[in-house]
């Protein structure tokens, strides 16, 4: 038998566990790009990966864990499936196993995913649908929260509320907050392309009208410190809870950080 | 009371517990959630100043001369108000029911305000309940707790047809104040368990009531403050916020208070410490020194000073409960100016 390589940690050497510690680098790449849709952050970066191997036949194997016992169960689910969904799509993987450990609902959402059932399926008798209009609901959340990212320093440098309504998203200096909006726009079939006005109504993907922009500035920012907090939070009890940094962790910068 | 700089604060405690999470009191067959509450409990406890933090023991059941100690000896309380807990499918007697806190309050008298709680799952049997728990407690609030497990149904919402029955004879029984207080489950389950329209509804239904949601509906601040921006009578519960963040985050501490200062307004915050989550003491003397910075990032917040901080502590909160306030520590009539009242008007005319 092979011992698997982890990501963090070398094994012995040898060709095939190099590919295996290679593989496992894929593996840990394509968790990058699964978001935790209350926070809108990778599950690597918040430091929800605890493991991440792959043997030399490809069986790629995830841990995961959550700040604690009790977050909420459809989004726990969602984070399952989808590092499911990103790691089985890694050319040279074979089989794939994720495991979420230490949450109530842990057996229910490893099982579920394991078998392709769905969420409704997976907590049977206790949801009516798929998460499709949740993970909408909060993609809707990050356009909102991305607008206040880009809108704040268009206003430091100067621009007023009407310039901020004349604008369209190619006129916006090139930032990583401004790709990320698009990117989420996109998601959600909204206008993103270079013509599309910078606000837009998350809901239906019209120009917001003139006496409406001071409350969706106010609430774009409301939303971002929303989720900021909140996601602060979670770091802090995630710290509690296990002392240890995930795998791609990356720290918070703030004072008093515990 | 609480005094600094010739200022003289009269505090409401508007949320804390007297809870027993010790494995004596586990359910036998449901163990693994009676710890894994508490345990949870316990890394919020965490956000604190390291030198307040507790031994995970001492956390689980903790003494009345604990808390006589931690609350109004060294915590500057003056009148604290208990808000239950059941959980009664994890833990035997109840983590912290309203009789638990009653018999021990009672030893005190003034001291306390025993609110009771009520759960829509339980049907007549649970309105009987009510009633008799405002016959012998005198209570005049309820504690929600949305994401409680009860037979087999993970949770519930306030706009439940079993729930307007509640509140309806909440009104009938002279009880003015419901403390909401969302969890990670309801019924469906595919929802957002922590979303607060149905408070918005309730509160729009009743408007009689007073609802407080509890630590200002995190994690969707931004829904709540929406929401409580259009409702006269939606409440801030500052619990969590001032425990969890004062300390641990005090720059998103910051930005919270100002967007909760614009879209809700100092007159409707009430402290709470959620002890024994957090002692009073840090944070009612942090409160006291904490101003929003002056940068630039924090501008266009509401600003918060000594008679906005009086309110919060326990002016507003004696309000809703009727505390008898001595003279001393009543503000002047018309201080302070009722804040979010021109924003509640520019998100109507939105």
């Amino acid at each position: 038998m092979t011992a698997p390589a982890t990501s963090r940690a070398g094994g012995p050497g040898g060709s095939s566990s190099r590919a295996s510690r290679a593989a496992a680098g894929h593996v840990l790449a394509a968790l990058g790009t699964v978001r935790d849709p209350e926070l809108d952050e990778p599950i690597t970066t918040l430091g929800f990966v605890t493991s991440c191997t792959v043997s030399a036949g490809g069986d790629a194997r995830v841990r995961l864990r959550l700040p604690t016992y009790f977050c909420a169960p459809n989004f726990a689910f969602l984070m399952v499936a989808d590092a499911y969904d990103a790691v089985s799509a890694v050319p040279g993987v074979r089989s794939t196993v994720v495991v979420l450990e230490d949450h109530f609902a842990s057996d229910a959402i490893n099982g579920g995913v394991a078998a392709q059932a769905g969420f409704a399926a997976s907590f049977d008798g206790e949801a009516v649908s798929e998460l499709h209009g949740l993970r909408a609901d909060f993609l809707r959340k990050a356009v909102m929260a991305g607008t206040d990212q880009v809108c704040r320093p268009l206003l430091a440098a100067g621009a007023t509320r009407d310039t901020l309504l004349a604008m369209t998203l190619g006129e916006v200096p090139a930032s990583a907050a401004l790709d990320r909006l698009r990117q989420r726009r996109a998601e959600l079939g909204l206008p993103a392309g270079p013509g599309a006005p910078l606000l837009i109504d998350p809901a239906t993907g019209e120009r917001i009208r003139e006496e409406a922009a001071p409350v969706h500035l106010r609430r774009a920012r409301a939303t971002r410190i929303g989720i900021e907090a909140n996601s602060s939070i979670c770091r802090g009890m995630l710290r509690h809870r296990y002392g240890s940094a995930g795998l791609g962790q990356a720290q918070e910068q703030e004072r008093n950080a515990p | 009371m609480y005094e600094k700089n010739g200022e003289k604060y009269f505090v409401v405690d508007g949320h804390l517990h007297y809870w027993n999470a010790a494995p004596d009191n586990w359910v036998p067959g449901a163990e693994q959630y009676a710890k894994g509450w508490i345990e949870c409990f316990h890394a919020y406890m965490g956000l604190g100043p390291p030198e307040t933090h507790w031994p995970l023991e001492h956390f689980q059941k903790y003494s009345e001369d604990d808390l006589m100690k931690d609350v109004f000896e060294n915590g500057y309380v003056d009148v604290a108000v208990f808000q239950p807990t059941y959980l009664k499918e994890w833990y035997k007697e109840g983590f912290n029911t309203t009789e638990r806190n009653a018999l021990m309050g009672e030893k005190h008298p003034g001291k306390f305000v025993y609110n009771t709680r009520w759960d829509p799952r339980d049907g007549d049997e649970g309105l009987d309940v009510l009633r008799r728990n405002v016959a012998r407690f005198g209570s005049t609030g309820c504690k929600l707790y949305t994401a409680e497990w009860n037979n087999g149904s993970r949770g519930w919402k306030l706009t439940d047809p079993g729930a307007y029955r509640y509140l309806e004879a909440c009104q009938e029984l002279g009880i003015k104040n419901i403390h909401v207080h969302k969890g990670p489950t309801i019924w469906p389950l595919d929802k957002d368990a922590f979303d607060v329209a149905d408070v918005d509804h309730a509160a729009t239904d009743f408007p009689d009531l007073n609802f407080i949601v509890e630590h200002v509906g995190l994690p969707r601040i931004e829904d709540f403050c929406f929401m409580a921006t259009q409702e006269p009578n939606v409440y801030a519960g500052l619990a969590v916020v001032i425990g969890g963040l004062m300390h641990a985050r005090p720059r998103f501490f910051a930005k919270v208070m100002g967007e909760l200062l614009f879209w809700v307004g100092e007159d409707k915050m009430l402290f709470g410490s959620d002890y024994a989550i957090w002692e009073p003491k840090w944070q009612i003397e942090g409160f006291v020194d904490w101003e929003m910075p002056a940068t630039e990032e924090f501008a266009d917040y509401p600003r918060l000073g000594v008679a906005g901080k009086k309110k919060i502590l326990g002016l507003n909160a004696a309000k809703l409960y009727g505390i008898e306030v001595p003279a001393e520590f009543r503000l002047p009539a018309e201080a302070g100016t009722p804040a979010a009242q021109d924003d509640a008007q520019l998100v109507a005319g939105a």
